[in-house]
């Protein structure tokens, strides 16, 4: 049952690394990160890759498989031909630390400047009550493991270093979403620092994040896009253009 | 050492799952100075594994459930060798402890009146787990990873600094836990990125490692559960307290070969799923135990109208707690009623919709999907027994967390000993970790208000840092992957879910040589993430671990929970009274019998007297209590 394949690994660091072949054995059922694994154990000890929980739930082993941004634990070997070479590379859009490890201190960075979630004043603990179709919005958003797969895809960063500086990625964008449709949370104006503050008007609707997302997350159609439409709403739609101003509406 | 990396905290959380986690908000709105220390990225600890829910008692969908019926079921689940006082905090404070994550944003799943939904589960009387679909430990970490992003922003507004008063290190692996006069005075470690070594000052540490699963084969435990808290806690003169008891989930993945082990969440079972043998026999009816013949249903009939009329029937067998489902599948398995991968089937595709399976185990169906080729809403699962829990661990103070012997230490979480008794019940774990994550928080506060700096001397900081150094300088030793393998076979066959005095005493002598073999670990490459150097630790602490497993199960002549010895098949009411206490003296761990605490009357009380008459002697029954 076990046949050898070859498996390409990119290896080095932020300064040099090239690609080696290595034959391997994989036995039926085996999914990528346990062809790493046996690589690891038995003849480069000290190749550098992060893995977790092994069942899709962590997000932790995320690689570019033949050039696709992937789950190494959720990618079987068997998907690729019997005498197909597969080569995994590290995430392209952060910087290489080690082999398959890159940095990936962007995203924790960005997390930290979304404002939290703000509970009412005026309910106490156990006092919520939320209708499930309520929360279901914002649930789909929360499923995300943080794999930043979407993040690496996304084509304002993934070769644009220039560009992470104003532009916080799809995974901040469905973090966002998720907030603002929140039954509960009371800061106003997400919508709107997501189009000033962290770059959601730099999108431009390919839907790459949504095709590479493990957790079959809508991110575009049900986050971005709602988000684009009610700024440009607001933005453009000179009545409440009108109406903001004289009112000096907020919620958006 | 000069350009040694310094910090110095008031608190130090090693470990940034549920626990730490918890522990470290505490710590902060206490007003002390925080650092998380986690060997993985931040927000992927072994709690986002967590499937089914978190139990508490608030009684949303029964309104019968309060506190008490809950720390019954959970004294029960433990077969009554659990901490009383442990029990009694948890089930008290459990639901205090789910409504503060929904003011910090976490989205549970609704009932129909909008309240926080409860599910049913093995060992709960009433639905009880609080949860998000199956994904339910990943919504506790990710509420508590932005509730300390959300003390960070506030920090940033008052200090300037977002970082200044609580920071995470992140794949950062601590080596030693420093006491400078017998009382902690920080911590040890490097960072995995780079192995450069890092030095933490602080007066307290608070252990939230998680579990020691990866001592074993098949695990439902990731990389991470080496039981590094546990063996650092025994190196700094902590105690562990009975070891000998693992949980084995009764439904790990057998197929294919390089998923086995992976859970499958209880809530198959508590949303209907039926365990059936390769004769399509619906086997658990066959192995309801006395102790629970009066709660569960001994007929299919019965057991299926209790999906829908929970008052008037008994559940299914399919909820008995974890232990006992786990040896009915083994015994299955072991007369050859096995499916063609040695486990059982486990089916939810006859009583539910393809529509609700997808909707209420979103993640079951995609990990079967995706990683078996398997359509559960149309097939069957092959499930096993997997190696998913420590009941035992750091022998605490009930209320404060504080660790036995070591002043300025603390454990909370899964390393933490005592709460579960012999067997856990799903669902504690997740509550568990909340409950006395927070107590720890506030047991640290406490102690910092009356101990300052200890400083570390330069004599502790040469010898971890020689530490660390030692497997560069080995030249042709040994391979910490082989000996690891060789760990995980010795302790899958000799100490496993089932055990005899021969296989145990076997185990200590294969685990003491292998420790022997693993001081002589070479590490090829340089310090740069290289998981080989780190392995060489991970595996260090596992053999103490394994060690003292071993050595407690030997002790204890009887089965209860989560220790099952073929030769002592019954349970002892004696051996109910007993705590084995694991100590390291520098060379070997050593394990000693302590006397558990007894039920005070008010907890006492709460039984049918004969209930207790099946676990406890008739001198304790005959004195009521403890006071």
């Amino acid at each position: 049952m076990a046949r050898m394949i070859n498996l390409r690994i990119w290896r080095g660091d932020s300064k040099e690394g090239g690609l080696q072949d290595v034959q391997v054995e994989a036995n039926e059922g085996e999914v990528v990160l346990d062809v790493i694994h046996r690589v690891q154990a038995t003849q480069m000890g000290d190749l550098a890759v992060r893995w977790n929980c092994k069942a899709g739930k962590c997000g932790s082993c995320s690689m570019e498989i033949n050039g696709k941004p992937r789950l190494a634990c959720m990618t079987q070997v068997a998907a690729y031909g019997d005498e197909e070479t597969i080569t995994v590379t590290p995430l392209r859009a952060f910087p290489v630390i080690k082999d398959l490890v890159t940095d990936v201190s962007f995203n924790y960075k960005k997390a930290m400047e979304i404002p939290a979630y703000s509970h009412p004043d005026e309910l106490a603990p156990g006092e919520a009550r939320m209708e499930q179709v309520d929360v279901e919005r914002s649930q789909e958003f929360r499923k995300c493991i943080e794999c930043f797969l979407c993040q690496d895809t996304c084509h304002v960063i993934r070769d644009h270093e220039e560009n992470k500086k104003s532009f916080a990625g799809p995974r901040f964008f469905i973090r966002i979403a998720e907030l603002d449709m929140h039954p509960l949370d009371t800061l106003k104006n997400r919508k709107r620092t997501a189009q000033e503050e962290h770059g959601l008007g730099m999108c431009n609707i390919t839907k790459c994040c949504t095709e590479v997302c493990p957790e079959h997350i809508r991110i575009t159609d049900n986050a971005i896009i709602p988000m684009k439409e009610r700024v440009v709403d607001i933005k453009y739609d000179p009545a409440r253009w009108l109406g903001s101003k004289i009112r000096k509406r907020d919620g958006i | 050492m000069t350009d040694l990396e310094r910090h110095s905290y008031d608190v130090l959380v090693i470990g940034a799952g549920g626990a730490g986690l918890r522990a470290a908000v505490e710590a902060r709105e206490a007003g002390l100075r925080v650092a998380i220390i986690c060997k993985s990225l931040f927000g992927k600890a072994h709690t986002v594994m967590a499937e089914g829910g978190a139990a508490a008692s608030m009684g949303n969908v029964n309104d019968n459930d309060n506190w008490m019926v809950h720390f019954r079921d959970t004294m029960r689940g433990g077969k009554f060798l659990n901490h009383y006082r442990m029990a009694e905090l948890h089930a008290k404070e459990a639901p205090d402890r789910i409504w503060e994550l929904e003011t910090w944003g976490a989205l549970f799943d609704r009932t129909k009146e909008g309240k926080i939904s409860q599910r049913n589960f093995g060992g709960h009387e009433y639905p009880r787990l609080a949860h998000v679909g199956d994904r339910t430990g990943l919504e506790l970490i990710r509420t508590m990873q932005q509730k300390i992003v959300a003390l960070q922003q506030k920090d940033g507004q008052q200090y300037g600094s977002m970082e200044s008063n609580i920071k995470v290190f992140a794949e950062l692996t601590v080596t030693d836990i420093l006491k400078e006069n017998g009382k902690i005075s920080g911590a040890y470690g490097y960072w995995r990125e780079t192995g450069a070594e890092v030095l933490f000052e602080a007066p307290t540490v608070i252990i939230a490692t998680g579990g020691v699963g990866k001592t074993f084969k098949i695990t439902s435990n990731s990389w991470e559960g080496t039981g590094d808290g546990h063996a650092l806690a025994l190196k700094a003169g902590a105690n562990l307290v009975d070891m000998e008891f693992l949980q084995f989930h009764p439904t790990g993945m057998v197929w294919p070969p390089s998923v086995r082990g992976i859970l499958v969440t209880e809530s198959v079972r508590g949303e209907g799923g039926v365990l059936t043998n390769s004769l399509g026999e619906r086997f658990m009816f066959k192995y309801i135990p006395d102790v629970f013949k009066n709660i569960y249903a001994d007929n299919e009939t019965e057991a299926d109208r209790w999906y829908a009329d929970q008052d008037n029937n008994r559940r299914p067998p399919e909820l008995l707690p974890r232990d006992e489902v786990a040896r009915a599948i083994n015994s299955e398995v072991k007369a050859g009623r096995g499916t063609e991968h040695g486990g059982v089937y486990l089916d939810v595709s006859k009583r539910l919709s393809a529509e609700v399976i997808k909707k209420r185990l979103p993640s079951m169906w995609h990990q079967f999907y995706e990683l078996a080729g398997v359509d559960i809403t149309k097939e069957p699962m092959e499930v096993g027994p997997t190696c998913h829990y420590v009941m035992g661990g750091v022998e605490v103070d009930p209320d404060t967390a504080a660790a036995v012997g070591v002043p300025g230490l603390f454990a909370a979480g899964e390393v933490a000993g005592g709460m579960h008794g012999s067997n856990r019940l799903g669902g504690n774990s997740l509550t568990d970790l909340l409950v006395f994550g927070r107590r720890a928080g506030i047991g640290a506060a406490q102690y910092c208000k009356s101990n300052g700096k200890n400083p570390v001397s330069d004599n502790a900081i040469k010898a971890a840092a020689a530490k660390i150094q030692a497997p560069f300088d080995r030249d042709g030793g040994e391979n910490s992957y082989s000996l690891h393998a060789e760990l995980q076979e010795v302790t899958h066959n000799l100490v496993g879910i089932i055990r005899t005095a021969t296989e145990i005493e076997d185990a200590i002598v294969k685990i003491a040589d292998i420790r022997k073999r693993s001081a002589n670990v070479a590490v090829s490459g340089g310090r740069k993430f290289n998981p080989g150097f780190h392995l060489a630790f991970d595996l260090d602490n596992m053999l103490l671990v394994a060690e003292s497993t071993a050595k407690s199960a030997l002790l204890r002549q009887e089965s209860r929970g989560g220790h099952t010895r073929d030769d002592f098949p019954g349970m002892n009411n004696k051996w109910r009274q007993i705590n084995h206490i694991s100590s390291f003296n520098g060379a070997q761990v050593n394990v000693r019998q302590q006397t558990l605490p007894m039920l005070p009357k008010e907890l006492f009380d709460l039984f049918d007297v004969h209930e207790l008459e099946k676990y406890m002697t008739s001198e304790e029954i005959a004195k009521g209590g403890s006071n």
